[in-house]
């Protein structure tokens, strides 16, 4: 194993769509850059991406920031910090021209402008009626979106280290100071000297085994910070997306209820109606994935089993062809189903992780209830918790939280590494990389435990007792189970102990980080005697604002995690009971 | 039911030469291949290399060659194959390990059609306008993946490695025929180069091969079109 040394004032680690907004920004402010990810830059999750990216531009109908803004404080239970909301709702409509000035195609209505539709929890005047908020290309939009920002980083002359996985953080004395970087094609070490890192790791599905997330998403950037002491922001908010294609849990996008597709149980019944009078199947993604446990488990699932259906017909070919192709695409080649003709089958999947490594609105990491930063150390993005969704996302905003997000970190990161100087890296910077590598590459070989036995043992434990609903007994024996997975994981080996493209190696690397972060998923979970957003406890089922409006800070602090609270920013909206 | 899975195999830090490897297992007829060769590979022998992420073919990553032909394993099911499958890593690349091959010729020619947006006019305070007529003249192309499945079927591209390839054509046609767009005298010279468009023969392996379903020998003829009414 070869180690390389380089030096840029700045590195981001990640190139979907949250790297790549900061890297082109970053460049734009004259920072030396390079970003760093383990997939081909237009491979990123992000390309997975259907429904849109919102903003109140009112190009159809009447529409407004502020309404924007309560739907997205409502939609987040109360938990999204105000501030930040109020930031990333106000700056939309900007940040989608800017996108479309880029070379972003959207959609278009007859008089050329950007076309929108309705998506879940956006409402018109507070609450009255669904708007047309969330801006589109077909069923495409973060394709378009990641593909218009990876080529206007080619058009930057952005530095690319393509398939480099990184696995160390470098951080001292609460300074950062670079990272460490495995370089997949030939098992060489590239250490990254650097006065500031930005992460944009996406998200961390993969510790679940029904879910939407693409099997990159393991949370390497997540863990990465953990591991140096950075605390981790509200870990036990996940969400389940209602519509998952059902056995496999690929996601079908909230468009198509937007467009005017409907839930509908065994009995052919629309039962949002009940659960959300006034929005009905355009209620947030916890109320809508709820309702669906509910009925399955009273018996309503189709056929008995633990599924829905998703009913499009009423749409006709024309719409579906138009607005939803790659979705009809994927009812018809993964099973069997024409959504023109047949409705579709779907569970909740798991989908988003609204936690993260918590910032301020420049995507400065910070670390406590004070705002402390990390001396140059940044998150944004799906890996980051700044937080504009609170208890629960809102769909269409994570497209915008990462582009608004990722532009303020890449800004700021470029004036940042004006005034600062390369701190001293510590004395062997590969130090930790190297013994991760080795204890893999070098082990006895007799072969106690599999890598993929125990991630998939993970992952079902994390569905069962982690899920939708939770309570205090599955709760700790899932925390009990995951202790014992973890210490098998130390007798765990692989079968690849060479140097090129060893994924084998690489996947024993992110199930160490996957089950730290499930670890701080369920005790989180557990920790939260509350039921907010999308954590919802069955033994204490009411939110309790007087003890938990507040946020969760989860630290490593001598191999046991610590929690400590952090105040939610409330500016225009007093908490109220939440009903759709 | 059982499969029977070939896959060719080659580890250059251990194999001269590139070698068949079987193995067999359980599998439903409706999984993806990607998911029998991760279940290979998780189960029988964690040396087998391939890339993967969305698993749903939208991220390009698993292209391969499946039973004589190019597709994404995400995106092929097993019951369309039968019991037999074989696997091979794409043509016309360097291979890297087993399944993975060299894509840096393939970016690097994506790269040389300058596949950006060009327009230096100042943009207005909204959006610029297009009409849905003009977003549909381009629409197809704007799904490529750069799966590289198109390129790496082309006996053109086998036989002469400096021609661009159809996928970076198809990232070209996706910007010249964007109506706010105005790069196309900086991408027209490396078109019509030796290595551009003139060298298709509309084989079609691209068009049957593409998973996002692009007509990518249309869109090259519409270039040639383009390139041979710019030079009257
Ligand atoms: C199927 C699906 C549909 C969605 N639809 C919508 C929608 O319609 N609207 C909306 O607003 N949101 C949607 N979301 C959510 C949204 O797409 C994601 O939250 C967002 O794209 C995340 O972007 P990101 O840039 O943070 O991360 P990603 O796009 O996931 O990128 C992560 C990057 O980090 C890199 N990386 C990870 N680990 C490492 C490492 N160790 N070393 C180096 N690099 C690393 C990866 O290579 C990748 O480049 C959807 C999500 C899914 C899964
Ligand atoms: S045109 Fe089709 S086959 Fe070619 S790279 Fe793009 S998506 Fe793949
Ligand atoms: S894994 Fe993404 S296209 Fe197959």
């Amino acid at each position: 194993m070869e180690i390389h040394h380089h030096q840029y004032e700045a590195v981001i680690v990640g190139a979907g769509g949250a790297g790549l907004s900061a890297a082109v920004y970053a460049a734009r402010g004259g920072a030396n850059v390079a970003v760093i990810s383990k997939l081909y830059p237009p491979r990123s999750h992000t390309g997975a991406a259907q429904g849109g990216i919102n903003a109140a531009l009112g190009n159809l109908e009447e529409d407004h920031w502020e309404w924007h803004m309560f739907d997205t404080v409502k939609g987040s239970d109360y938990l999204g910090d105000q501030e930040a909301i109020e930031l990333m709702v106000r700056k939309a409509p900007e940040i989608v021209y800017q996108l479309e000035h880029l070379g972003l195609p959207f959609d278009r209505t007859p008089e050329g402008k950007i076309m929108q539709r309705p998506f879940g929890g956006h409402t018109r005047n507070y609450g009255e009626a669904p708007v047309k908020r969330s801006c589109h290309a077909a069923d495409r939009t973060g394709h378009m979106i990641l593909q218009t920002l990876y080529q206007n980083c080619i058009k930057e002359g952005i530095t690319f280290f393509d398939e480099f996985h990184v696995l160390d953080l470098l951080l001292e004395d609460g300074v950062c100071r670079g990272a460490v970087a495995y370089e997949i094609a030939t098992g060489d070490l590239h250490v990254f000297h650097s006065k500031a890192v930005l992460f944009a790791t996406g998200g961390c599905g993969r510790i679940f085994s029904f879910t939407s997330n693409a099997h990159a998403l393991t949370g390497d950037g997540l863990a990465s910070v953990y591991r140096r002491g950075v605390p981790l922001e509200d870990m036990e908010f996940f969400q389940f997306h209602p519509t998952g294609l059902y056995p496999l849990g690929i996601l079908i996008t909230e468009a198509v209820r937007g467009e005017g597709g409907v839930l509908r149980n065994d009995q052919g019944e629309r039962f949002m109606e009940r659960y959300a009078p006034t929005i009905k199947d355009l209620a947030p993604r916890d109320l809508v994935s709820r309702a669906i446990y509910l009925e399955v488990r009273e018996g309503r699932g189709i056929g008995g089993k633990d599924y829905v259906h998703l009913d499009a017909t009423q749409l006709g070919q024309a719409i579906i062809k138009a607005k939803l192709p790659e979705i009809a695409d994927f009812c018809r080649t993964y099973v069997g189903v024409d959504p023109v003709k047949q409705p579709i089958p779907v569970k909740p999947t798991v989908h988003y992780a609204m936690g993260g490594i918590p910032t301020d609105i420049d995507a400065q990491v910070i670390v406590d209830d004070q705002g402390t930063p990390v001396a140059g150390l940044y998150a944004a993005g799906e890996c980051a918790c700044v937080s504009v969704h609170g208890a629960n996302r809102l769909g269409c905003n994570s497209l915008l939280d990462i582009v608004v997000f990722g532009q303020r970190g890449g800004v700021r990161l470029a004036e940042y590494v004006k005034g600062a100087d390369f701190a001293p890296l510590p004395p062997e910077p590969e130090a930790w990389s190297v013994s991760q590598i080795e204890r893999f590459l070098k082990g006895p070989g007799d072969h106690q435990e599999k890598i993929g036995a125990l991630r998939a043992e993970m992952q079902e434990l994390m569905m069962r007792d982690v899920g939708v609903f939770r309570t205090e007994e599955p709760l700790r024996q899932a925390l009990a189970g995951l202790k014992a997975l973890k210490a098998r994981y130390q007798e765990a080996e692989i079968d690849d102990r060479g140097h090129r493209f060893n994924t084998d190696l690489l996947e024993a690397i992110e199930l160490g980080n996957l089950l730290e972060l499930a670890e701080v998923a369920a005790a989180g979970a557990l920790n939260r005697q509350e039921s907010r957003g999308a954590h919802y406890r069955e033994d204490f089922p009411q939110r309790d604002d007087a003890n938990w409006l507040k946020h969760t800070l989860a630290c490593k602090v001598a191999g046991q995690i610590e929690f400590s609270y952090k105040p939610v920013s409330i500016t225009k909206f007093q908490p109220k009971e939440r009903k759709y | 039911m059982k499969a029977h899975f070939k896959i060719k195999r080659f580890n250059p830090e251990k194999d001269r030469e590139p070698h068949w490897e079987e193995y067999e297992l359980e599998v439903e007829p409706t999984e993806r291949v990607l998911d029998a060769l991760q279940t290979i590979k998780w189960e029988q022998d964690g040396t087998l290399t391939l890339r993967r992420s969305c698993a749903h073919g939208i991220c390009g990553s698993d292209a391969m060659v499946i039973n004589g032909k190019n597709r994404l394993a995400c995106k092929t099911l097993i019951k369309d194959l039968g019991s037999h499958i074989t696997v091979e890593p794409l043509r016309g690349l360097p291979v890297i390990k087993d399944l993975i091959i060299d894509f840096t010729d393939f970016f690097a020619k994506y790269r040389s059609i300058k596949p950006y947006f060009i327009n230096d006019e100042p943009p207005p305070d909204v959006e610029r306008r297009q009409s849905p007529r003009q977003r549909a003249r381009f629409d197809d192309t704007t799904k490529c993946i750069l799966c590289g499945i198109c390129t790496t079927a082309c006996p053109v591209f086998w036989a002469d490695s400096r021609y661009l390839g159809p996928a970076a054509i198809v990232q070209a046609h996706r910007f010249l025929f964007d109506s706010r767009d105005q790069g196309a005298e900086e991408r027209l010279p490396v078109l019509s180069a030796h290595g551009g468009v003139w060298k298709c023969r509309t084989v079609f392996n691209c068009t049957d091969a593409c998973p996002q379903g692009i007509d990518v020998t249309g869109a090259i003829a519409e270039v040639k079109k383009l390139l041979l009414f710019r030079k009257l």
